[in-house]
């Protein structure tokens, strides 16, 4: 009796799984097909990507990497079905909604473009009204659902004490925010955003991404993100598209990529080591120091060592330096007798008593 | 809390509008050349029969006809002002951007100068023959300006396109000034002043029909008007067809401001100054509401100046022109400083 439930059970979690590997096969909203994109000029070809195979997914946020001007903003205009492949297509797998006038592209795809908004005297609420710009008539009047989704995008980022403000009277990030909720309202399983973090700060430019990929979680949305920054892919994508030097794009998981190598060969760093995710320092005292403390006081510290050009070993063989924590402060104990209040003062004292090589 | 109803007052603005026009209206009819009692125009425009028969005549054929030009003129110059600023996203784009007044002024002077080299079949035109070269003039720009449209993407190039187009023609105008004579150059600097007391009923329905179309084709163009103030891009990703939204913004503007310029001349001003003003009343960018306040705007402006140019009292009629600019330009000055900044 006990084994024939384990059977069911094991049976039932055995068909769960393999719902949830089909769900995770059938979520593509895109499968590109030979697809090459570029521009072509009287006859002169420019080739940007070549032959791409790409699937985007719904529920994952994907991040668009590559150098300055190796075609991002050309493939989500040919994601968004404004510039024509030259060869190959997008192949947008989720049928259109029926009955309506407008372009399949614009209920497929919403977007957020670098494009400064000139028209500043309207207000948040107006602007992310023009999401529901495909499905409205000639006269441009919104319908009591369509405020319904005006509202509920407003909600899904949280701008809701916004709404009455002018757009004029907004900040970078705020506008941001704001041009985010007006791709929601206009209800696609697909959202490409370019350079949605440019002339952000830290914060922003955090919360933004945050943002996304909540929204590709909850709402099942494929977000796509052209973006530069690194730092920010690699700790918030589920997905990374990374643009080689071929014209091909290479994709992966953040992690699966750091290790392979693949942004090493396209980012070229210089000195900079993506996979402990430190600049690389030389080291140049003679000296190992050992270390003893515990989690950010001890990382901080080994930071700051090393960038002075210390080493840190096991069996450190010039000093040993002890981390105490006392509540929120910090000790740095030098070799059981000198005491320090700040990294700094120990490293003035470090520097003073240990010639650097050479010297 | 309060700033949410400040900005429900700011957009409600609009319905001072239409009571202003009607009180222009009247104000219009009541005021001329020649003094009738108040009491009088009202009994004359109730159909009641007035105690002095030309008084009656004057009202109906002469004062309102006038007074109807101006609310048609005014509205239609404004629509295709505010069409263009859009379109253009340009603060200084009027409904004569597309160079139209200039091929009407080069149609109706040689009208006036054909005289001159000797096959002019009339010694004076006759006003139908100069609605109808205008029309022409207005329809051959029109025609180049659609054809050049269909072949540039991009709208700031239309734009200056549309100034030479203006500039050429206006400089065939100077050439055709300079070799004609002092009373066939003064005919034609005269309707070039702009008039709008010269039209009969007839000619007043034939265009307000020419409006009526034009001012459909451009409230049919309200979506992609609001969808462009996003710019190209996020216009074309909402599903708007921006070559098609282009084509009927433009045919709509060409078919305002050439019915206007046939039939009352080259009428400036209007056109430019009142979506300025519309939208520092009203403070929105949504053509939802500014196409209804600008026809209403528009005409109420035009009453405005046409009432100070006929001088109330004396028998001169001065320049609708002239007026226009010189009653409108302080008024624009004052809004703006009062307002710190322009949209668009």
């Amino acid at each position: 009796m006990l084994q024939l439930l384990f059977g069911l059970f094991f049976a039932q979690s055995v068909y769960l799984y393999s719902v949830k590997m089909k769900d995770a096969e059938d979520r593509s909203v895109i499968q590109t097909r030979q697809l090459t994109i570029g521009y072509s000029q009287r006859g002169n070809m420019n080739v940007l990507f070549e032959n791409l195979n790409l699937q985007l997914r719904s529920g994952e946020l994907t991040c668009f990497m590559g150098r300055n001007g190796i075609g991002k903003s050309t493939l989500i205009r040919t994601f968004l079905g404004v510039q024509k492949p030259l060869s190959g297509d997008v192949g947008y797998i989720e049928p259109p909604a029926l009955g309506n006038r407008s372009p399949i592209h614009a209920r497929q795809v919403a977007v957020v473009l670098t494009d400064r908004i000139t028209a500043v005297n309207m207000n948040v609420y107006e602007l992310v009204s023009f999401g529901r710009y495909p499905y409205l008539g000639w006269d441009a009047k919104l319908t009591s659902v369509d405020h319904a989704i005006v509202q509920r995008s407003i909600d899904h980022v949280q701008i809701q004490h916004l709404v009455t403000q002018k757009i004029y009277e907004l900040s970078d990030g705020q506008l941001q925010m704001v041009m985010i909720a007006r791709a929601l309202a206009q209800d696609t399983p697909i959202i490409l955003l370019d350079e949605p973090t440019a002339h952000l700060d830290l914060n922003n430019r955090l919360e933004i991404m945050n943002l996304l990929r909540k929204l590709a979680h909850t709402m099942h949305k494929a977000i796509l993100v052209a973006t530069h920054e690194l730092d920010l892919a690699l700790q918030t994508a589920d997905v990374v598209w990374l643009a080689g030097n071929n014209r091909s794009i290479l994709t992966g998981i953040p992690e699966d990529l750091v290790l392979n190598g693949a942004f090493d060969e396209v980012f070229q760093f210089k000195g900079f080591d993506l996979r402990t995710g430190k600049l690389h320092h030389e080291a140049h005292h003679s000296a190992s120091i050992k270390l003893v403390g515990k989690s950010h006081a001890y990382l901080w510290t080994k930071n700051a060592l090393e960038r002075s050009g210390f080493s840190i070993a096991d069996e450190g063989d010039a000093h040993a330096i002890t981390i105490v924590v006392e509540g929120t402060q910090s000790k740095w104990v030098l070799d059981n007798d000198l005491h320090f209040d700040t990294i700094s003062a120990l490293l003035i004292h470090l520097k003073k008593h240990q010639p650097p090589q050479g010297n | 809390m309060a700033k949410d109803t400040m900005e429900m007052v700011a957009h409600k603005r609009w319905i001072v509008l239409p009571p202003l026009l009607v009180l222009l209206f009247v104000i219009n009819l009541s005021l001329g050349s020649v003094e009738i009692p108040f009491g009088e125009i009202i009994s004359i425009l109730v159909g009641k029969p007035g105690s002095n028969p030309v008084w009656s005549d004057i009202v109906w054929d002469f004062r309102m006809t006038k007074a109807l030009t101006c609310i048609l003129a005014g509205s239609a110059l404004s629509i295709g002002g505010l069409q263009m600023q859009t379109l253009f996203r340009n603060a200084l784009a009027g409904p004569d951007v597309m160079g139209l007044s200039s091929g009407a002024s080069l149609a109706v002077s040689l009208v006036f100068m054909s005289q001159a080299f000797g096959f002019g079949s009339f010694s004076t035109p006759q006003p139908w023959a100069v609605a109808g070269a205008a029309s022409l003039g207005c329809s051959i720009v029109f025609l180049i300006i659609v054809v050049i449209s269909q072949r540039l993407q991009d709208n700031t190039s239309l734009l200056i396109v549309g100034l030479m187009i203006g500039a050429a023609t206006s400089s065939l105008v100077s050439v055709l000034q300079f070799l004609s004579k002092a009373e066939e150059q003064q005919s034609f600097l005269l309707w070039t002043f702009g008039s709008l007391g010269r039209l009969n009923w007839v000619e007043i329905r034939v265009l307000a029909v020419i409006l009526l179309v034009g001012g459909l084709i451009g409230l049919f163009s309200t979506k992609s008007l609001n969808a462009w103030l996003l710019g190209n891009n996020y216009a074309e990703s909402l599903g708007v067809n921006l070559s098609r939204a282009r084509f009927l913004i433009i045919v709509s503007t060409c078919i305002l401001t050439g019915g206007v310029t046939a039939f009352c001349g080259p009428i400036a001003f209007v056109g430019l100054a009142v979506p300025h003003l519309t939208r520092l009343l009203i403070r929105t960018n949504n053509h939802r509401v500014l196409i209804p306040s600008v026809i209403f705007a528009g005409g109420s402006l035009m009453l405005f100046c046409d009432t100070i140019a006929q001088l109330p009292g004396s028998t001169y009629v001065l320049p609708i022109n002239a007026i226009t600019a010189m009653i409108g330009a302080p008024v624009v000055i004052w809004i703006i400083l009062r307002a710190k900044r322009v949209f668009i």
